[in-house]
């Protein structure tokens, strides 16, 4: 089997390859290294997915994984299948940067919980993905280390903050990734590239290990090529930790089960909620078409679709650059050149609160201090109740409208993103425009529920990925796996377009 | 008790009698106190002092990036035994925050708190005082917060900050579980007001030592206390300018500090003056206060909830068999003891001062009868810390075993020397009190046939002695008590040999 063929086969097919022995977990490992070293660099031009790779680890993964599976007893399903880790997850044996010049060069001393797992479960790291710094942005162009780019047009942002790890794997750079949720930094650039992404519930995916940025909202969760990947990656890396204090101790939902089943095509019974508030202005209308068929689609497949109204929607996007941004500027404060990381100015006369200053001036980008700063604010006695309150208000009503809104659907769905991929610096200099990019995904930050963004065709407009949001209730998040896999089954049949673009350009120009 | 005056050192301008002729003074006490649990606050790390610097250290009380907190349990039932013990209400469902600030020392750059619904709040404790009478201090809230490490700064002349050189930072301490009891104001106690203090620190360090919830050490940090000052004009209810005490490292200081600040007050107001608003920090050795940072500015800590952490909501039954379980108040307990022993009002401070009251106790409790357990303890365990430099309870020595050592002579095993040596055997780390009997050979020789042996034997060695006892001599008999009591190497109760001698004599 050619590299080709083996990068772009799904991670449920390469793991049953594997552990039948019809290929080695060493050979799919190599293709996806040799895939990085032919598409990602060099980091001006290439996809520009992954900040560190190790490759001799990963190797070394795959050995142990091929041994495990030779001697019958491999760790997991998921054995020997390489995986792509966002740079804000914590691995002892590779940098964890937040594409901060903050942190630049830090090896942390302990793995993540989702990196522990992985590891028990026999999968293999490639490498670090990019993302905008400390996952504030919607386009990894806040990136210190400069943005990844969309495989389906390089001029194009891969979406942020997690668009390094969309962009490998719809580049083919590797099967499965894993990515973090904040305010839809899985969801839209899996939107954007054409891939699937989930944010799980909160609290189901242990945060330990995830450099924090907004503790109430962040969310670890899965970046794969079909909603069953996602599903099988889901049940690795979910389930309550002890490091974890908001971990929940209900039971995983059986995602795997609900994306085999929704794969049989059958939505019979399932009330599907269409949110009215995400459409029209400011929506691409190639966006719109696409999610118009997709509504149609799932109609066909015996769903009953119903339009569901969630006025308090409107207030997510201011509430969200609130509640982020304060717990931001406590989350942050840390990084003040004491311990790790960046130090600037330490010449033996400066005081330390000064070296401080000098260090986070230095090493912190704009994004980056503009949400400290207004996090700050919001924070401060004099401003505390009209902002980050007012802010937890806004938060309790749109938690009861979507109470309201799944009293009488199973899920509700919308366009994931309003736009797709804009073009790299189309938005850099209008910090509004670029927040906007998350106005569909952010309400299911602060309510806590489970969403997901499966691939919606492409938009008639500039032929580029569409995303298709499809939202469930807390601990739900099998329903959100059903729909998804069945109306990914459907759409497949209409639309043929490869999942993996075309990057011969990119590599013949080499 | 008596101000301590230092010659040449600047005392406070005015008494607190003459403080009281013109106003009436303001306390308010903060007391931190470091639980004893066995890992701290937030994570696995022992919580022990004196560990060598950031050994005790793991990436959540580092704040590594990516860390989260797990709440320690047993800080939680800590805090609500305290709570209760301090009459205070537990709140059913209460939360953590986050402190924001900078400081070197604090690795996350905020501190994991209680803000607006700490866990206990509203209770009193009645402080007796030296003449008997109790005094009641309100209190206003207690709640956990974790510690911060420990700045060391290196060059200066003071230790303090300021001038140093260089600082080293220790975060072994970092994440401790603390406990800060607030009181509520503590008004109209005039010229006891040094003495309230002191009382009121003492009862509460007596009250926390009796729950067994920490060391309650003031000399090593895990007690400490903020003293909060002010004066009002005789006849004013509107509260003074206060200003807040710190490095009050001793009961005695607390008073000392107190006594000071309201003495420093009042020169400050009668020369027309006005008080800052600040931090001060105590000297032990002139017993004065000098000027900290200023508190001038509102210090704002941008406290919001800590989303890391869930809320607290501690069941209505475990709160009650908490409070089922509490301790006699400790001076409760030595007036019960008091009474039970027979212990004259000295015998009973003496063992009080000596911290040899629980370890006491303790001993009765284990079966030993009041009398000797208390004799042991105050002289030859109390002469034994002595020479070792250290307090009685930290003697490597437990009551269960003082109780041992007390049945083996009760029961003729030993005699009194050679109980010590067992103890001294104990002491030196040699196992239980029956381990030593055994490994240095300690028992009485009470095996009848032997002694008659070894007295007929020395009887033998001294035949003219010998003689003079048949002769009704009797007094001569000691020399062969002597020479049997070096042949069993003093392991023979000498009483029982004397009457064995005089038997064989017959």
């Amino acid at each position: 089997m050619t590299g080709s063929e083996l990068i772009s086969l799904d991670a449920a097919e390469l793991a049953r390859r594997i552990h039948a022995r019809e290929v080695s977990s060493v050979e799919v490992t190599r293709a996806h290294l040799e895939r990085i070293e032919a598409v990602d660099g060099p980091a001006e031009s290439g996809v520009h997915a992954f900040l560190h790779i190790d490759a001799d680890g990963a190797l070394a993964a795959a050995e142990a994984a091929d041994r495990a599976i030779a001697e019958g007893t491999p760790a997991s399903p998921l054995a020997g299948v390489p995986i792509a880790l966002k740079d804000n997850l914590t691995t002892t044996d590779m940098p964890t940067t937040c594409a901060s010049r903050i942190l630049e060069g830090w090896r942390p001393p302990y793995d993540a919980t989702v990196v522990a797992r992985l590891r028990a479960a026999g999968l293999v790291p490639l490498g670090k993905t990019n993302l905008d710094e400390f996952a504030m942005g919607s386009s990894t162009e806040n990136s210190a280390f400069g943005p990844s780019r969309n495989p389906w047009d390089l001029t194009r942002i891969p979406g942020g903050s997690g668009g390094g790890s969309s962009s490998a794997v719809a580049a083919g750079e590797a099967p499965l990734a894993l990515g973090s949720d904040t305010g839809g930094s899985i969801r839209q650039p899996g939107a954007v590239t054409g891939t699937v992404g989930v944010k799980p519930t909160y609290g189901t995916v242990s945060r330990y290990g995830l450099v924090a940025f907004s503790s109430s909202l962040d969310q670890i969760g899965p970046c794969a090529r079909s909603v069953l990947d996602a599903a099988l990656l889901h049940e690795v890396i979910g389930g309550q930790d002890k490091n974890d204090q908001t971990s929940v101790g209900a039971p995983l939902p059986p995602v795997v089960e609900a994306a085999e089943a929704g794969a049989r095509g059958d939505l019979a019974g399932v009330r599907i909620g269409v949110v009215t508030q995400f459409s029209g202005e400011g929506y691409q209308p190639g966006v719109l078409a696409a999610f118009t068929d997709a509504v149609r689609l799932l109609g066909e497949l015996g769903a009953e679709v119903v339009e569901v109204s969630c006025p308090s929607f409107a207030y997510a996007l201011p509430a969200y650059y609130l509640i982020a941004p304060s717990e931001a500027s406590s989350n942050l404060a840390r990084f003040d050149a004491m311990r790790y990381g960046l130090r600037v100015g330490d010449d033996g006369e400066r005081a330390s609160d000064e070296v401080m200053s000098l260090t986070r001036e230095a090493g912190f980008g704009a994004e980056v201090k503009r949400r400290i700063m207004i996090g700050t604010h919001a924070l401060s006695a004099g401003s505390y109740d009209a902002l980050y309150g007012k802010a937890q208000k806004a938060r309790t009503l749109i938690v009861r409208d979507f109470t309201a809104a799944f009293e009488t659907c199973d899920v509700l769905i919308s366009p994931t993103t309003p736009t797709t991929a804009f073009a790299i610096g189309e938005r850099v200099d209008d910090p509004l425009a670029m927040y906007l990019a998350d106005l569909c995904t952010i309400p299911s930050n602060l309510a806590g529920n489970a969403a997901l963004s499966v691939p919606c065709g492409r938009s008639a407009d500039d032929g580029l990925p569409v995303g298709l949001q499809v939202m469930a209730p807390a601990l739900a998040d099998d329903r959100a796996y059903r729909v998804a896999a069945a109306y990914e089954v459907a759409r497949a049949s209409v639309d043929t377009a490869p999942r993996i673009p075309e990057l011969r350009a990119l590599e013949t120009s080499r | 008790m008596t101000a301590v005056t230092n010659p040449g050192v600047e005392s406070a301008p005015y008494t607190v009698e003459e403080v009281c002729e013109h106003f009436d003074p303001v306390l308010g006490l903060e007391v931190h106190v470091e639980l004893n649990t066995a890992t701290k606050m937030f994570c696995g790390c022992a919580n022990r002092f004196g560990a060598e610097p950031n050994t005790n250290v793991c990436p959540v009380c580092l704040g590594l990036p990516g860390s989260l907190p797990r709440l320690n349990g047993t800080a939680v039932e800590s805090a609500i035994k305290i709570g209760l013990a301090l009459n205070c209400h537990v709140r059913e469902r209460s939360g953590f925050a986050r402190k924001n600030y900078f400081y070197p020392d604090m690795p996350k750059n905020f501190q994991i708190s209680q803000y607006e619904d700490p866990i206990v709040f509203d209770g009193y404790l009645d402080v007796p005082l030296d003449d008997g009478s109790t005094w009641r201090v309100e209190i206003e809230r207690a709640h956990m917060e974790e510690d911060t490490g420990k700045s060391l700064h290196i060059g200066g002349a003071t230790g303090r900050i300021h001038g140093a050189d260089h600082s080293l930072l220790d975060y072994n301490r970092s994440g401790v579980p603390l406990i800060e009891i607030v009181t509520k104001p503590i008004l109209g106690a005039g010229v006891r007001a040094p003495e309230v203090a002191r009382a009121y620190v003492t009862a509460l360090r007596d009250v926390l030592r009796g729950l067994g919830v920490s060391d309650v050490r003031m000399d090593q940090g895990s007690m400490r206390c903020d003293a909060n000052v002010s004066l009002m004009p005789k006849g004013s209810s509107t509260f003074g300018t206060r200003t807040e005490t710190k490095n009050v490292n001793s009961l005695r200081s607390v008073e000392r500090a107190v006594r000071y600040e309201m003495g420093r007050h009042a020169g400050v107001l009668l020369s027309g003056g006005s008080i800052r608003q600040e931090t001060r920090h105590f000297d032990e050795q002139s017993g004065t206060t000098s000027p900290g940072r200023p508190k001038e500015t509102f210090a704002d800590y941008r406290f919001f909830p800590e989303p890391d952490l869930p809320p607290l909501e501690p069941s209505r039954d475990w709160v009650e068999t908490l409070r089922a379980g509490l301790p006699e108040r400790p001076w409760e307990r030595r007036a019960r003891i008091q009474t039970e022993w027979g212990l004259s009002d000295e015998e009973l401070r003496d063992l009080v001062n000596a911290d040899a009251l629980d370890l006491v106790a303790d001993t009765v409790d284990a079966g030993a009868p009041p009398e000797a357990a208390r004799s042991w303890w105050v002289s030859y365990l109390a002469q034994q810390a002595n020479t070792a430099g250290v307090t009685l309870p930290e003697l490597a020595i437990t009551p269960a075993q003082v109780a041992r050592v007390v049945a083996l002579v009760a029961e003729g095993t030993l005699t009194n020397k050679l109980a010590r040596q067992v103890v001294d055997g104990v002491l030196a780390g040699e196992g239980e009190p029956d381990d030593v009997v055994a490994g240095r050979g300690l028992a009485v020789v009470s095996d009848e046939s032997a002694l008659t042996t070894a007295v007929d034997e020395a009887l033998a060695a001294q035949p003219d002695i010998a003689e003079k006892i048949r002769a009704g001599k009797t007094k001569a008999a000691g020399a062969i008590v002597g020479a049997v009591m070096k042949a069993t190497r003093g392991q023979a109760d000498a009483a029982r040999v004397q009457e064995l001698v005089l038997e064989r004599c017959r």
